[in-house]
């Protein structure tokens, strides 16, 4: 049982949580993952690692409400408990000093995006973010960002914040104007899959981080495989990261499809019993 | 002592027939498909047993249970104590007189067996653990004077828990290590209710931590804590036992369509998971109602998949097999129970192809016919593909189940072990030692996939190494 120490709403439907995970706290890198199970009931999923605290022994997640789990978990408050949480999973960003490197997330991609940019920054990089969100409230961990970063640009979808457009247009402006080493983008299939087109062809290295559907998280499963280089990889093991010029979008995007169905139906059990809750109450 | 009849009114008595559920009922249901033999039942088939003055049936058990001892108290209907001769060489009898090719094993070696059927050993292994846990429930055998030593095992698997019942008994300390949430490995995620119901293995896992083992779960070896890191950390030797776990795949076109499966996720969905209850458990698994499902493979882990699917309501369940029946790695007991459940066996068949809709969903594989030619190096003979023969055999979900590799984490990890060129981890036959000090290693990660009672004889022979490793160390503990 871990014990969640604080859980605080930064956007709409997204929260973040500090969690009592001592082992885990000492031993994660960058870019690796924990894999939760709220309750005995619950389905194992996987949680990229936000921030640590090796002293207090705690590791912070940021989850954003999407189907039932998700959703359960951010109904959760201080002093609660989680079931199980395993990790530290996946291999840990592939850092180096590239000279300038530009850090993208995309809505709660960013909550991924930031360890990195850390370790970036640490690396000797003149670490740059963009932070993209659908509308302001949706723009998250702007400070933490200022504070690790060189350089930080926000873009929203509809001009409510920063700079009115895509992490694309303000990349591709970046580009324009001076020389980038690497780029990390950690957000929706769609945007990922717009960076990677956009870098590509000016030939910048550039990261991306997959979520696919895991259960098990060591390798033991093969349901997070994704086709990279033409070839199949296990997410889970020799990832979460990729080459983003050489990861299929296309199979990624059609396989987090899977379980739409049983997602729905999931959710609409949960909701119906919270309703029948309500109405005793 | 056994009742004083000749042998030859010994074999007048036919082999016990352990009664089942009926197919056409079990398909619908993930209750056990076995019932078990009545007492009565027992004690007839005990009788069979003529008490070889040299029990050949010992030499096939993999633990060297005492087969012939256990045999003479059941036929006295000393159901309890004939448990506790058992538990003398093995500590999971109910999981073992469920799961274990007994008919390659014990089975073969039954003198009896050779004019006649063998003595039903595995069926009476069932029946002594089922009846004193259901009598009195598992007793614990005593423990030796407590050694002071530590000893880590990686994986709660076959191989980790014989490991741990043997040298919790030599009175060392023992931590088992578990990646997942729930204990037992392949026991829990592998197979099925159906075959191995989750109480029996909860509770022959309880009876070890009962003796003192200690378990902890969540604990993925390699990433949480290093084999060296627990060597720092005061254990004196580490067992690995993480098992095979890296499913194999085809290689063949389609194999990333949504529908198409490894054994492993869709068997850790359904039995550790608890999908086959979804919504009431979180986790899905793809609804095969109405469906048809093909699963490619010919072991034991292709039946239990194929089965599953059947009773989550499949329309027609396939298992397409390269060879030809006689080739097939599953027991002949779960191929029975399979073609009475339904299952269609499509055979000297292999896959070339997945086909998917627009959207990405597999509907159809594309089969290839097989003819057999001269043995190859499995001593099988080997599938040649017939020119032409190709045709489409629509299908909504695929299941490969064509084995499994070795984890790579315990690998990258631990670099300093010594591993052959598909992963396993390399020792010696007879220690299970490995190449680095107070590291010992057993189960499917040495020996590739193979089966639970191979694991657990693995997992006894390297406690006894260990054991001799840390008196050898530290011999002072004898005293």
């Amino acid at each position: 049982m871990h014990k969640i120490l604080s859980a605080t709403f930064i956007a709409p439907n997204i929260k973040r949580f500090t969690i009592e995970a001592p082992k885990i706290a000492l031993k994660r890198k960058a870019g690796q993952f924990v894999i939760i199970r709220i309750n005995d009931v619950g389905e194992r999923i996987p949680l990229t690692i936000a921030d640590s605290d090796s002293e207090k022994g705690t590791i912070d997640i940021i989850v954003q409400g999407i189907g039932k789990t998700t959703m359960e978990l951010n109904s959760l408050e201080a002093g609660d408990f989680i079931t199980d949480v395993v990790g530290p999973l996946g291999k840990a960003s592939h850092i180096e000093n590239f000279g300038t490197s530009v850090s993208i997330g995309g809505g709660v991609g960013t909550a991924i995006a930031y360890p990195t940019a850390v370790a970036l920054k640490q690396a000797g990089n003149h670490t740059i973010s963009i932070i993209g969100g659908r509308t302001k409230e949706f723009v998250i961990l702007e400070d933490e960002m200022k504070k690790v970063c060189d350089e930080v640009f926000v873009t929203t979808d509809d001009g409510s914040y920063g700079k009115h457009g895509f992490v694309t247009d303000q990349l591709k402006e970046l580009i324009a104007t001076r020389k980038i080493d690497f780029v990390l983008a950690i957000g929706p299939i769609p945007m990922m899959k717009a960076v990677a087109d956009v870098t590509r062809e000016k030939g910048i290295p550039t990261v991306v981080s997959l979520n696919p559907v895991m259960v098990d998280g060591t390798g033991m499963c093969g349901g997070c495989r994704a086709t990279v280089d033409n070839k199949t990889v296990f997410v889970c093991v020799d990832g979460p990261e990729f080459d983003a010029h050489k990861v299929d979008f296309k199979t990624l995007m059609t396989r987090n499809q899977s379980y739409l169905m049983a997602e729905k139906e999931s959710l609409e059990v949960h909701e119906c019993n919270l309703n029948s809750l309500a109405s005793t109450q | 002592m056994a009742e004083k009849i000749s042998n030859k009114e010994r074999m007048k008595i036919k082999r016990q027939i352990m009664p089942e559920q009926d197919p056409l009922v079990r398909r619908n249901n993930f209750s056990e498909v076995n019932l078990g033999f009545t007492e009565e039942l027992a004690k007839m088939e005990a009788l069979r047993c003529i008490q070889c003055p040299k029990p050949t049936c010992v030499e096939g058990c993999p633990v060297g249970v005492k087969i012939n001892e256990f045999i003479a108290l059941v036929a006295d209907g000393n159901f309890l104590g004939a448990a506790e001769k058992m538990k003398e060489d093995n500590l999971l009898p109910a999981i073992c007189g469920r799961v274990c090719p007994q008919e390659e094993q014990c089975e073969v070696k039954c003198v009896v067996g050779k004019k006649h059927e063998p003595v039903a050993i595995g069926r009476l292994e069932r029946f002594v653990a089922d009846y004193e846990r259901e009598t009195v429930g598992i007793r614990v055998p005593s423990l030796k004077p407590n050694t002071g030593k530590k000893v880590a095992i990686v994986g709660s698997g076959p191989a980790g828990l014989s490991c741990a019942g043997d040298l919790i008994q030599m009175g060392h300390d023992v931590t088992v290590f578990e990646a997942l949430h729930e204990l037992g490995g392949v026991l829990i995620y592998g197979i099925p209710e159906f075959r191995l119901p989750k109480s029996i293995v909860k509770e022959e896992i309880d009876s070890l931590s009962k003796l003192g083992v200690e378990f902890k779960t969540n604990e993925v070896v390699g990433l949480t804590d290093t084999v060296d890191e627990l060597m720092q950390n005061g254990y004196d030797a580490v067992f690995i036992a993480v098992g095979a776990g890296l499913p194999y795949f085809l290689n063949i076109a389609g194999e990333n369509l949504n529908g198409v499966y490894s054994s492993n996720e869709f068997l850790t969905r359904v039995n550790l998971m608890k999908a086959y209850r979804f919504p009431e458990f979180d986790t899905p698994v793809f609804n095969c109602k109405d469906k048809n499902v093909a699963v490619f493979g010919g072991g034991n882990t292709a039946m239990d998949t194929v089965r599953i699917s059947k009773r989550l309501g499949a329309k027609n369940a396939y298992i397409i097999y390269r060879r030809s029946d006689v080739e097939m790695p599953a027991r002949a007991e779960e191929i029975h129970h399979a073609k009475e459940e339904g299952i269609e066996f499509i055979l000297l068949s292999n896959p070339v192809e997945f086909i998917g809709d627009e959207k990405g969903w597999l509907k159809a594989v594309k089969i290839q016919k097989m003819e057999l030619g001269e043995p190859d190096s499995s001593g099988r003979k080997r599938p040649i593909p017939i020119q032409g023969s190709e045709y489409e055999l629509p299908i909504d979900m695929a299941v490969i189940s064509i084995g499994n590799g070795s984890n790579p984490i315990i690998q990258k990890t631990t670099p300093d072990l010594q591993y052959n060129k598909w992963g396993n981890i390399l020792v010696d036959e007879t220690t299970m030692k490995t190449s680095k000090k107070g590291v010992f290693a057993g189960g499917d990660i040495v020996t590739g996939g193979a089966t639970v009672i191979l694991a657990m004889g693995a997992g006894r022979k390297a406690a006894a190494a260990i054991n001799e490793y840390l008196i050898s160390s530290n011999p002072e503990i004898l005293n």
